[in-house]
């Protein structure tokens, strides 16, 4: 049987053995995606490609439609998540270091360019979010059965500009300070759970207040009574760990929906 | 579009276009539907982005555009890979500046080189530890001068201490134990204490350097900076 064969090409024979091994064989567990069957079979397989669709209609991946905002985004994320990952590496989040460890990002680490990558990656990020709402509200793709999704995506939405938010106070430069200061003043009116919101006097223990400025919203935000070390220290970890957790989980099903809902809607 | 393909080959001046760029033979304009096989198409050798794309975007437009300067195929041909060399220059470079990125230019520890008062501020025969936890070093004085230890143990890396009552250099990691001189004599440790260069300075001061150093088991330690003479 060997010998009726014709001798076959050294680059085609090593081919051969290496998709053979055992290593190969159990990354790669289908042919090549030449047929429909591969096809759905390397969407299936892949813990990855498998929260996206197997088929989409032609005319929902066109640019004019989708804008790509919802990709774009997911990439800002991505490009969030490693700049971000490479700033931890220099940046600590203390009182005494971290405006001087931002300063020294910028003059002296090697790259003095990626704490910027990171501050333009969220601008856009914010503004991509928001054109991807727009797209999404304008081609009615929000309606049933996706109306879910967009709940999902309502929530991503505010997650987006809790990771702008916490993150600005990062630099600990006055700006910093006083706009956390300002924007967690806000959580003093909270209703019930804000000392100066309204309904908060309705906890109580006879004369004894439950809610006040060092029990209330704002002090479990800042860990303080003011913009200090616990502030700095509890932005720092949902800016790094905690919102980032949430959203990349929550990414997940809004990606994974997309292809539970029949994939990307088709134009009006 | 069919229209446009007739305009096109009408347009096309006899005896065919002009030459290609590097190499290729001239261009004829294909007939209008015979189109995209490659067995149909003439110019394959000078191909370089594929049968169906070339006769799809050159079958009815390129002798048109021709008349301007620039086929779309030349223009291809050299944006393609100019554009893909751009890209991969740029993703490597964005690589090579993210690893250069995790290597800091300005360090927050002690440095390697220090100076460390005058030869009177040392007492014979004594092991001063005002050093060690600035910069890891000990500084000996003994009858003959100074040499300087390096208060890392050579089995695992720890940081030994001076025990003046034992007269000796105990380490707390696994017991290594090294006389005055730095030589081991007891515990795990498998050779002396480093040495690191001991020189005087212009203004008198002695001045001690870790990133030079002398290991006894080299026959090191005879050399002229790693004993200061007095």
């Amino acid at each position: 049987m060997a010998t009726a064969k014709p001798p076959q090409p050294f680059l085609s024979r090593t081919w051969d053995y290496i998709t053979e091994t055992q290593i190969w064989r159990s990354i790669f567990r289908h042919g090549m995606p030449a047929n429909n069957r591969n096809r759905v079979l390397v969407v299936m397989s892949n813990v990855f490609l498998h929260l996206h669709p197997v088929k989409i209609r032609k005319s929902g991946i066109r640019l004019k439609f989708t804008w790509c905002m919802g990709g774009l985004t997911f990439f800002l994320f991505l490009v969030e998540t490693f700049t971000g990952l490479l700033l931890m590496f220099y940046y600590r989040p203390t009182v005494a270091y971290a405006y001087m460890d931002i300063i020294d990002l910028a003059e002296q680490v090697p790259l003095g360019i990626m704490r910027e990558i990171h501050r333009w990656g969220a601008h856009a990020m914010v503004i991509t979010v928001w054109l991807h709402m727009f797209r999404v509200f304008m081609t009615g793709s929000y309606k049933p059965p996706r109306e879910f999704n967009w709940n999902v995506g309502v929530i991503l939405l505010v997650l987006t500009l809790l990771l702008s938010f916490t993150g600005y106070l990062l630099p600990w430069d006055q700006l910093a300070i006083w706009a956390i200061t300002v924007g967690s003043n806000m959580a003093r009116a909270t209703p019930v759970l804000g000392h100066e919101g309204p309904g908060s006097q309705l906890l109580a223990l006879g004369d004894v207040k439950m809610v006040h400025a060092g029990s209330d919203a704002r002090f479990a935000l800042l860990g303080g009574r003011f913009v200090g070390e616990g502030a700095l220290l509890r932005f720092y970890v949902l800016h790094c760990v905690g919102i980032p957790l949430v959203a990349g989980i929550l990414m997940a099903v809004h990606f994974w929906r997309v292809r539970k809902d029949g994939g990307i809607s088709g134009p009006l | 579009m069919a229209d446009e393909k007739e305009a096109a080959a009408e347009a096309t001046p006899p005896g065919g276009a002009k030459p290609g760029p590097v190499g290729s033979p001239p261009m004829t304009p294909l007939e209008p539907g015979t189109g995209a096989t490659p067995a149909a198409q003439p110019y394959g050798r000078s191909n370089t982005i594929g049968p169906g794309i070339v006769s799809a975007a050159t079958a009815g437009k390129a002798p048109a555009a021709e008349r301007e300067g620039v086929s779309r195929r030349s223009f291809m041909k050299w944006s393609l890979p100019v554009g893909w060399v751009a890209f991969s220059a740029a993703c490597a470079s964005s690589l090579v500046a993210t690893a250069r990125f995790l290597f800091p230019n300005v360090l927050f520890e002690p440095p390697q080189s220090f100076k460390a008062g005058f030869p009177g501020e040392y007492n014979v025969g004594e092991v001063d530890v005002r050093w060690k936890d600035a910069y890891g070093v000990w500084i000996v004085r003994n009858p003959e001068g100074f040499y300087a230890l390096i208060a890392v143990c050579t089995h695992l890396g720890c940081s030994p201490n001076w025990l003046p009552a034992e007269n000796k250099f105990k380490c707390p990691c696994h017991g290594s134990g090294f006389y005055m001189t730095g030589v081991n004599f007891e515990g795990p440790a498998p050779r002396p204490l480093e040495r690191a260069r001991i020189v005087l300075a212009d203004d008198g001061q002695i001045l001690v350097d870790k990133s030079v150093k002398f290991q006894s088991e080299k026959g090191e330690w005879t050399k002229p900076e790693a004993f200061l003479k007095v």
